[in-house]
């Protein structure tokens, strides 16, 4: 028992609700978000420590044991991406104050922000699949109001797609939990896993897990991508790097805690699936980087790309490629933001996102540039910097499982993000001023967006070099999904 | 019974799903809203349709019948108002903004 674990859903729950009552004071707004930001950063930090050394903590609400009350549940995999998502989502929030506009920041915007994370935090965090369900709407619903905040024409016609593939994903997601409560009766995570290995994963729980697979793969944008780019597109940036860090990334992580979980004892038949899966999405987000010329959809791609990654990594299921898998989820959430940080800057300095109208930028601004090359080696899985032990582990996970095929498909994908992410290097840094004639604004890199950017910049660099250090706790995360039986015990314990 | 919500709950889809498949925004919005009700009572059926009393703490009876389904049920309403709220208010704005509710005549507008 550890109360400790209910902070990081409450922290942001509250700021979000005394927010709202601050709506004309964008001063004080900002003050309370970044302290509340600051104090989850450093509870989920303690989280991380406390669960490294004394092991897996859980939360009975209301003191009800399991299976019967709603449980939360900090494994190390759990603790570790709710630490990456605050610290990831503080970046955004400095990037925020000076991009996302006093008009946006009247109307919401932080509660929305802070609402958000909730959802998110709540996701990582809860023990219960029907809870799962709840947390993904709290996130969803406040997504629904970032992405069409702002009401500009783009926005509006993005969000009731949006809008529509959520609300049927949603609903299959209860179908799914209605089909598996009649099956096995139970929500408990933990208890679900015992049941399920007691009825032997027979006909009727394959096509549920198909079914989960379906629903996680609609919010993740793995395979089931077609309505990410154009969604991702419409808001400003900052809204842009907070979807893309962290929202594509809750939905992996149910896929993986189900799929290392609940559905394991057939994993031939669902393991091909999502092998199958996530080949076709690095394929797909591969060809669809390098065919566009405007700077959000490459960058939107780019995280399809990953997605299919990850995906890779726990389809080859081995030990060394789900640590790989967690590891690569934590880089990914860095790199992402920093990314789409970076991707929001040049367009902020260069007046357009076509690329067709940039040019000559290094010449104006070299950090942003050189930035935006290291990120790109970053992504690409370069060895000093963070992306290149996840991507070690998958591949050589893989190897030994031999999934050969697929292996080559991953690293192939690592070519078609050099290629997409050099191409916006060259286009908008080198060569001469464009000839078209766009407003220019110094206002590219200002006070807190340049902070955010160096401070994931070196988060960066730093996970790279200490990759030792890191994969102590992410071994240890991949310990649990690889062993669910711990998961199991810690939880029905007492 | 049981048979009886199964064609129930294949009526709510078919109409939801059809709905969801127009033009008009908000017969779409309809939809989801139908959609989500058939959800509903799948999820009640799903979980076995008993005869028995309500599962309150002092009651003496001889069956009860199973809370978790209701709560999850009540739960789930909650958030589909909630959602189709939002849906009704971003069909009015986009009516509004973009002259149309059509969806193909809102997708095919040039920014």
């Amino acid at each position: 028992m550890s109360n400790l674990l209910v902070l990081p859903v409450l922290i942001p729950l509250a700021t979000a609700v005394i927010l709202i009552f601050f709506k004309e004071k964008i001063r004080l707004q900002r003050g309370i978000s970044t302290t509340s930001g600051l104090l989850n950063l450093f509870i989920s930090v303690f989280l991380v420590q406390r669960v490294h050394s004394e092991g897996i903590q859980t939360l009975q609400m209301g003191g009800w044991a399991p299976p019967y009350g709603i449980v939360f549940v900090g494994d190390m995999f759990a603790v570790l991406l709710v630490m990456m998502a605050s610290l990831v989502s503080f970046a955004i929030l400095l990037y925020s104050f000076s991009s996302i506009g006093a008009e946006r920041e009247r109307f919401y915007y932080y509660s929305f922000f802070h609402f958000l994370l909730v959802g998110v935090y709540g996701s990582f965090l809860t023990g219960d699949i029907f809870n799962l369900f709840v947390f993904f709407e709290v996130m969803l619903i406040s997504s629904y109001a970032l992405i069409s905040l702002g009401g500009t024409r783009l926005q509006l016609r993005e969000t009731s797609q949006y809008l529509l593939i959520n609300i049927v994903s949603s609903t299959l997601f209860v179908a799914a939990v209605a089909y598996l409560y009649a099956a096995v009766g139970t929500l408990n995570m933990a208890h679900l896993s015992l049941r399920i290995a007691e009825a032997g994963q027979n006909g009727v729980l394959n096509v549920i897990a198909i079914l989960f697979l379906i629903v996680f793969s609609l919010k993740a944008g793995l395979f089931l991508f077609f309505w990410l780019p154009g969604s991702y597109s419409a808001p400003p940036a900052a809204v842009r790097a907070l979807f893309g860090a962290l929202l594509t990334k809750v939905g992996l992580y149910a896929i993986i805690r189900t799929f290392t979980l609940l559905f394991v004892n057939d994993p031939g038949f669902t393991g091909d699936w999502i092998a199958w899966m996530a080949a076709a999405t690095m394929i797909l987000g591969g060809l669809g980087a390098v065919a566009y010329k405007d700077i959000p959809r490459i960058l939107n791609y780019n995280v399809i790309i990953s997605v299919g990654f990850v995906a890779f990594g726990l389809a080859a299921g081995t030990a060394d490629s789900l640590n790989g898998a967690v590891f690569y989820l934590l880089h990914d959430m860095l790199a992402k933001a920093l990314m789409f940080i970076l991707g929001g800057m040049i367009i902020t300095a260069a007046g357009t996102d076509r690329l067709a109208g940039m040019g000559g930028m290094i010449r104006r601004y070299p950090l942003l540039g050189w930035m935006f090359f290291i990120l790109a080696l970053a992504l690409v899985g370069i060895p000093p910097l963070s992306g290149f032990a996840g991507k070690l582990l998958i591949i050589r996970g893989a190897l030994d499982a031999g999934m050969l095929t697929l292996a080559l498909i991953g690293l192939g994908s690592s070519f078609l993000v050099l290629y997409s992410l050099i191409k916006v290097f060259r286009l908008a840094f080198w060569g001469d001023d464009p000839e078209i004639v766009v407003p220019k604004t110094k206002r590219g890199m200002k006070g807190t967006s340049a902070v955010a950017a160096v401070l994931l910049l070196l988060l960066v660099i730093l996970m790279g070099l200490k990759s030792e250090a890191v994969y102590t706790y992410v071994s240890q995360a991949g310990e649990v999904l690889s062993t669910p039986a711990l998961y199991i015990e810690s939880v029905m314990k007492e | 019974m049981e048979l009886l919500m199964a064609v129930a709950v294949g009526i709510l889809f078919t109409i939801g799903i059809y709905l969801i498949l127009s033009k008009s925004l908000l017969r779409i919005v309809l939809g989801t809203s139908l959609l989500t009700h058939g959800v509903h009572l799948l999820l009640l059926t799903m979980a076995g349709l008993k005869k028995g009393a309500a599962p309150v703490l002092g009651g003496t009876a001889d069956t009860y019948v199973d809370p978790l389904p209701q709560a999850l049920i009540l739960t789930s309403i909650v958030i589909s108002f909630g959602v189709t709220a939002f849906f009704f208010v971003l069909a009015y704005r986009s009516y509004q903004t973009l002259g149309t509710d059509e969806i193909d005549s809102i997708k095919e507008e040039k920014e």
